[in-house]
């Protein structure tokens, strides 16, 4: 696999390859802000985006540099957090600005708590983010300032304007989302093939190795655990301020930094088509499933049936789909591109 | 509704319009954001089961508010407010909603401004925010009943009766015991505001949700030995808190629950550790209410009955849904007697939950009496003055020891206030007036 980066890394892009991302580009800006209802934008594509988001920047941690994280909740909380603050205690700061002081916020965070991996690796490390995980919450349920002492220790969304704009309709928080997830992930795109990005691989695939062939890899872990914790920090505050409106600590916790975890497992490591693979399979197929149980069953059982046994068919799709292609989503969307490249020609 | 549904709908329509029968009949919708699944089940199905069987009595013994035929379709929350949100987004374009009644504070949270910019009334019985209270600010949110603060002077008068005034309150020490959420946290300020103003000692303890493991917390209890504890617990948090107040020896006659730690679902579990436990209640448990029997009859006699487990009927999470259906439906009827029998928008059946006076007379008109006490809900109190009673486990039923009290609303009425008016000056609310009220949006 390694390998194969490398190469890829070493040859010159492949503009063809782009066809695809480009028109994605064009419905995201063109189709769907004029035609998508607002139960799409607002109940499934906004989490979608912010999950995506988030998976982009586990994926640099987990996928590439091979640092397995369970605090990537902890890391949104802080960027929802911080962006509300900010935005709260300075008069008159662009929204901009608050997302950027909000993914500087999460980064400081991420690397204190990436300061474990210069010691330990793989499972152990997982434990040792975990910390990140319980401390956070902890934090910001107990010091009342974080949420301006409001009682329920909920925050509300701020009004988004952008130069003016008012960005509070389904449409503009969504093209504030989009538009947020393609600059970021570009920017991702552009340092994975970059010598960093090879830098993070060759971490990840032998550190032993790196070390002797003079890679940093201290700074290359911590950069690592900066640049991800930024990206998921600038995703908690998609997750607050456009999605939700509305968030309290226990919010994010645990499960949703498993979550994330496994879209990128389920998507493909390594692999940004895979965040947001995997992140379409963990947000919309349930809702699918569980829109076609309420259709075809809705009469017969309560939604508590229903629900229980969306994840039950959930549970097995997924572990179909890793039998069929232990690489995640974005291999099985490669082979089978290859199988209908090979019948056409 | 799926796409698939309004697809089904327009097919039928169309049929109706090719028959030349067009007839279409009024309906009232009840978008419900159940939770039937995960910790809090006990609390959903019985609540919402509740509220389904009186809905369905209107339809079947009266066929629906004059005439007007109430309907409803459920979309699965299990509490958490990333689904509630789904369930808003995906409910919301029916057509005649009357009201949401999510009963999660979280949910409800993130639905305030939803709801506003859509002009649909939003209840939080017995739950909510607070300051929500205030209908000067939050014209379409109603924390109908009981709002947590009037709860926490219920619990704090019925205890100093216990003690024999509010003067012997005085050096008496309270532990708080609430559940780690947007809803246990509630309280916090208004404990605080009334140990200061009694002279009580307070200590305020967090169970993280869902609760099912206390044993630090009541060794903590043990060592402060508090005369009462306060039980804000939510789900699984009820009975683990009992069982584990057994095991560190405080008596259960001792703990007073809160509005949702008292039902059976809450005591059962906890088998003898809960004998003498007391907790609040706006409406009684029991069976013996004539409207409670008409569900029985009328109901499940058709065999269409929510609850699957029969003997829950007149549980304490059933009558509060039965309650809450009879205000929701009282409210539908009052906006009917301005607006006409026809569906009406949400913003006219605001309008009737504003004018929402159910006296004791009417109270027992709806076959209610002694289920709850009365309600009076105006355009500035989206309260309604709910008077609280109290009601302690013996082992096998809920038995009431103590008279309807009324909380404290002189008290909490200012700090409402000031709570709602910062938020107000926060978000650029311009605070309503009576005509404000009475401007009323019809189509």
């Amino acid at each position: 696999m390694a390998v194969q980066a490398l190469d890829a890394a070493r040859l010159p892009i492949h503009w063809q390859k782009l066809a695809l991302p480009a028109a994605l580009i064009a419905v995201a800006y063109g189709l769907i802000p004029a035609y998508a209802s607002s139960y799409l934008v607002e109940a499934i594509l906004l989490p979608f985006l912010a999950l995506s988001l988030a998976a982009v920047g586990l994926n640099l941690l987990t996928g590439y540099c091979g640092q397995l994280s369970l605090g990537s909740s902890a890391f949104m909380a802080v960027g929802a957090f911080a962006a509300y603050n900010f935005n709260l205690r300075v008069e008159g700061l662009p929204l901009a600005a608050t997302m950027i002081l909000a993914g500087i916020s999460a980064a400081g965070i991420g690397v204190v708590f990436g300061l474990p991996s210069l010691r330990l690796r793989g499972f152990y490390l997982a434990v040792s983010t975990l910390a990140a995980q319980f401390f956070v919450q902890w934090a910001l349920t107990k010091f009342g300032w974080f949420s301006n002492d409001n009682p329920s220790g909920v925050i509300s969304a701020p009004h988004l304007t952008v130069a003016g704009f008012s960005l509070d309709s389904a449409s503009g928080r969504y093209l504030l989302s989009v538009t947020t997830v393609i600059g970021l992930t570009a920017v991702v795109w552009r340092l994975v093939n970059s010598a960093t990005g090879r830098n993070f691989i060759a971490v990840r695939d032998n550190e032993t190795a790196a070390r002797v062939i003079g890679v940093p890899v201290l700074r290359t872990k911590l950069l690592a655990f900066a640049i991800s914790s930024f990206i998921i920090g600038v995703a908690g505050v998609l997750w607050a301020f456009t999605y939700l409106r509305t968030v309290e600590p226990a919010g994010f916790n645990l499960d949703r930094s498993f979550q994330i975890l496994f879209i990128i497992i389920i998507g493909g490591l390594a692999s940004i088509r895979g965040a947001f693979l995997g992140a379409a399979f963990i947000v919309v197929f349930p809702l699918f499933l569980s829109r076609l149980g309420a259709f075809v069953f809705g009469g017969l059982f309560d939604s508590g049936v229903l629900d229980m046994s969306q994840r039950i068919v959930l549970g097995a799709l997924i572990i179909i789909f890793l039998i069929a292609e232990p690489n995640g989503l974005s291999a099985l969307f490669d082979r089978l591109r290859r199988r209908i490249g090979s019948r056409s020609s | 509704m799926t796409f698939f549904s309004h697809l089904r709908k327009a097919a039928i329509a169309t049929a109706f319009v090719l028959g030349a029968t067009a007839v279409h009949a009024d309906e009232q919708y009840f978008p419900l954001q159940s939770y039937r699944v995960g910790p809090y089940a006990a609390g959903g199905t019985g609540f919402f089961g509740g509220f389904i069987d009186y809905l369905n009595l209107i339809n079947i013994r009266d066929g629906g508010v004059n005439g007007v035929k109430l309907t409803w379709s459920e979309g699965e929350t299990q509490y958490e407010v990333e689904k509630g949100v789904e369930v808003y987004e995906r409910l919301k374009s029916n057509p005649g909603i009357a009201a949401w009644n999510p009963l999660s504070v979280g949910i409800a949270y993130a639905m305030i401004d939803r709801i506003t910019d859509d002009r649909v009334p939003l209840i939080t019985i017995n739950h909510g925010r607070t300051d929500t209270t205030d209908g000067r600010v939050f014209p379409y949110v109603f924390p109908l009943l009981l709002n947590p603060y009037s709860e926490t002077s219920g619990i704090v008068n019925y205890i100093a009766s216990k003690e024999g005034g509010l003067d012997k309150l005085k050096g008496k020490k309270i532990v708080v015991l609430y559940h780690g959420s947007p809803y246990g946290k509630e309280t916090i300020p208004i404990y605080e505001l009334l140990s200061q103003k009694y002279g009580f000692e307070l200590s305020q303890i967090e169970v993280p949700h869902p609760g099912n493991e206390q044993q630090a917390q009541w060794l903590t209890i043990r060592r402060e030995h508090p005369d009462y504890v306060v039980l804000r617990g939510w789900g699984v948090m009820n009975p683990v808190a009992l069982k584990t107040a057994q095991k560190t020896g405080f008596p259960a006659d001792h703990i007073i629950g809160n509005v949702w730690s008292n039902s059976e679902e809450d005591v059962i579990p906890a088998g003898d550790a809960a004998k003498g436990y007391t907790a609040i209640t706006t409406q009684a448990s029991g069976e013996q209410y004539p409207v409670v029997q008409e569900i029985v009859k009328t109901v499940y006699g058709a065999g269409k009955g929510n609850l699957e487990d029969k003997s829950r009927i007149g549980s304490v999470y059933h009558n509060l849904g039965i309650v809450n259906g009879i205000l929701n439906v009282e409210a539908v009827r009052i906006a009917q007697a301005k607006f006409g029998n026809r569906t009406l928008t949400g913003d006219e059946v605001r309008w009737g939950f504003e004018h929402l006076k159910l006296d004791p007379a009417r109270v027992e008109a709806l076959g209610a009496k002694d289920l709850f006490h009365s309600i009076n809900v105006s355009w500035d109190n989206h309260e309604g003055d709910g008077y609280v009673t109290f009601q302690q486990w013996d082992g096998k039923k809920w038995n009431v020891v103590s008279d309807w009290i009324a909380p404290d609303w002189k008290l909490l009425r200012p700090i409402i206030e000031k709570s709602s008016e910062a938020y107000a000056k926060e978000n650029g609310i311009k605070i309503r007036t009576a005509e404000d009220a009475d401007a009323v949006v019809s189509n």
